[in-house]
């Protein structure tokens, strides 16, 4: 019988009805210590440290604090110290600060190559759908589910529904990944993929980068998606092997992981990608989105009503005449080498708006040294963009990387939901292009526009 | 984990479709490392706004896509502690109808006219063993997995089932794990 991408992992993986052996569990310090505490509490061990790997992200300051210990704010040195000691207690190796390999779990994971085709990957962290980027099955998982996973190295999971959303044609000119991912969302809703699986499909697709692979995975979430998926090719293969925990040469069991011909999927969705435009969330939801050309819309709920009045926009505004406080370019969407270079070139003998404070956060430690070595912290600092260490920074605030109630941000992030980025803090979802851009003159600026015509 | 049987109660309500668990609990708060104490910053910064009012039942009624965001189970610890023990909602996000089923929080997805009729009722019933919830002028039927459904009524230990199944993760180990990536290697 032809098989889904997804039947043929979850397949592989079934120990019984039900329950899905786990081959590399994600961890990091903000959802795994009550898990710890759970495990010590009843005697179990980690059964397997050697398909678990920690890393300290949501909490760390991006101003270079070299160790945990010298975190200022009590609670996260708490926490991250929390971390080390349970990671040197059970035996888990953890990349901390001061490792140069700490960074975002969803950008080391990948970079280290334990992240790989054909692997069931699970992390506390709803964004754990960017490793299916490389043909996994990766999911987001509670607290709960850590401390079992830490203790069984399997899931307790029903199989979800699959669902494909295929792309028509190629993106357009100044059109990246991440337009394409909010553009689905702003046309499926915030809920079009709960239940499912989702395998993303088509020409735009194989025609991204693992970069913007990742951006499209990590936001399936946003559309409620248990998981994102994309079958692996030679782009994959070619970004995989060879790096420290990937194998030297591709198996031969990858070149089977994708969707057979006549696959039956229990939803499919069909999107025109030569119709997608860059993209500008204006309201409290990822589905809330319209293209940079266009104004924004009027309210059609209560719901939209309460968007527009935290947004503090009015009906009809062109989303060009949006003026910023701040720019951020990072977070687990997109703060990879591929995000930072594509910004950086847009950023090139400008200079930031002296109304707006603009930040780059490279997702990894890794990601900034290599970001170093090509120049692009120059680039950006030339610019006047604050160059920072490696870290979730201002995707969620949990750090001292906070926007103040009411200052208006362009972020690269995937979530603009109330006072995610600070209380009473107004978030734009957009590409880092478009972040770059608008850092430049203040508002958001169509990029197909600017580049022709700006320089 | 307490087990469920009947959940009877005036109920709670909060029309809103699309809450994220950033507003049930915001991330000033994660920083802790217990599970318990959030209930008293549940929906922290709305709570603030003019005219908000939740009183602590054992039943919460809520909006479409409920829990929607980040897999945070502060989400579900806080909801808890303040008092709810079932949810009822037109649908929820994934990872926290999940994350609520490991805590002993009961999520009974229902559709928007019986949701709306509860509310109005102010007061219900949930009988999970017979999947219905009851209310003055009504009742209506919900769907769960069994599995999970056992599990909450016998107030069951997952991972302690799962080691149920040592022979066959072992076996699994034993057949089937594919070869690496061994973490433990890499430093």
């Amino acid at each position: 019988m032809p098989k889904t991408l997804f039947d043929k992992i979850w397949d592989a993986h079934e120990v019984g009805q039900g329950l899905l052996y786990v081959d590399l569990h994600l961890v990091h310090e903000v959802t795994s210590p009550q898990a710890f505490d759970g495990l010590r509490l009843a005697g179990r061990k980690v059964r397997r440290p050697d398909r678990t790997l920690a890393t300290a992200d949501h909490n760390v300051p991006t101003d270079g604090t070299p160790l945990a210990a010298r975190i200022r704010d009590e609670l996260s040195r708490v926490q991250v110290q929390t971390l080390e000691r349970n990671c040197a207690e059970f035996r888990i190796p953890v990349y901390s600060l001061g490792s140069s390999h700490q960074g975002i779990v969803h950008v080391i994971g990948p970079e280290l190559g334990v992240t790989q085709p054909g692997m069931t990957i699970v992390c506390g962290d709803s964004h754990t759908a960017t490793h299916g980027a490389f043909g996994a099955l990766a999911v987001g998982i509670g607290t709960s589910e850590v401390e079992h996973v830490l203790a069984t190295q399997c899931l307790v999971q029903s199989k979800p529904r699959s669902m494909r959303i295929r792309y028509y044609g190629s993106l357009g000119f100044g059109v990246t990944a991440k337009d394409l991912i909010l553009a689905t969302i702003g046309q499926m809703g915030v809920d079009g993929a709960t239940g499912h699986v989702v395998e993303y499909a088509g020409a735009a697709i194989e025609s991204l980068s693992m970069e913007g692979r990742m951006t499209v995975c990590n936001m399936t979430i946003e559309g409620g998606g248990r998981a994102g998926m994309i079958a692996p090719d030679e782009t994959t293969f070619e970004w995989v092997i060879g790096r420290p925990g990937a194998p030297d040469a591709v198996p031969d069991e990858w070149r089977l992981l994708h969707t057979d011909v006549d696959a039956q999927f229990d939803k499919e969705v069909e999107v025109d990608a030569t119709e997608i435009s860059p993209m500008v969330t204006w309201g409290t939801t990822p589905g809330m989105v319209v293209g940079v050309s266009e104004r924004v819309p009027e309210p059609h709920s209560g719901q939209d009503e309460r968007a527009l009045d935290y947004m503090g926009l009015e009906p009809g505004v062109p989303i060009e005449e949006i003026k910023l406080d701040r720019v951020f370019i990072g977070s687990c969407t997109n703060s990879r080498i591929g995000d930072l270079r594509a910004a950086a070139e847009v950023v090139n003998g400008h200079r930031v708006a002296d109304s707006v404070y603009a930040m780059v956060v490279p997702g990894s430690q890794q990601v900034k040294i290599q970001a170093e070595n090509e120049g692009l912290d120059e680039i950006f600092r030339r610019a006047g963009f604050d160059w920072r260490g490696a870290g979730c920074s201002m995707c969620l605030g949990m750090n001292p990387d906070i926007a103040a109630p009411g200052e208006r941000v362009a972020s690269t992030s995937n979530r603009n939901f109330e006072g995610r980025q600070g209380r009473g803090a107004r978030s734009h979802l957009v590409s880092p292009q478009m972040a770059a851009a608008a850092a430049i003159e203040g508002h958001f600026v169509d990029i197909r526009d600017w580049e022709a015509n700006g320089r | 984990m307490r087990a469920i049987e009947t959940i009877t109660g005036r109920v709670s309500v909060l029309n809103r479709d699309d809450v994220d668990t950033d507003q049930i609990i915001p991330k000033q708060f994660l920083k802790r490392v217990e599970r318990t104490g959030f209930g008293e910053f549940l929906f922290y910064d709305w709570a603030k706004e003019p005219g908000w009012e939740l009183p602590r039942n054992p039943i919460l009624v809520a909006g479409r896509n409920f829990g929607c965001g980040s897999s945070r189970e502060h989400a579900p610890w806080a909801l808890e502690d303040y008092g709810f023990q079932a949810i009822l909602a037109p649908s929820f996000a994934d990872i926290f109808r999940s994350n609520c089923t490991k805590i002993g929080l009961l999520p009974v997805q229902l559709d928007v006219d019986a949701c709306a009729a509860i509310a109005d009722a102010g007061e219900a019933q949930v009988d999970l063993a017979a999947q219905e919830v009851r209310w003055p002028g009504g009742r209506a039927h919900f769907e769960i997995d069994p599995d999970t459904k056992h599990r909450l009524l016998g107030g069951l230990d997952d991972i302690a089932l799962t080691l149920e199944s040592e022979g066959a993760i072992t076996a699994y180990e034993r057949e089937r794990e594919r070869r690496g990536p061994v973490t433990t290697a890499l430093a």
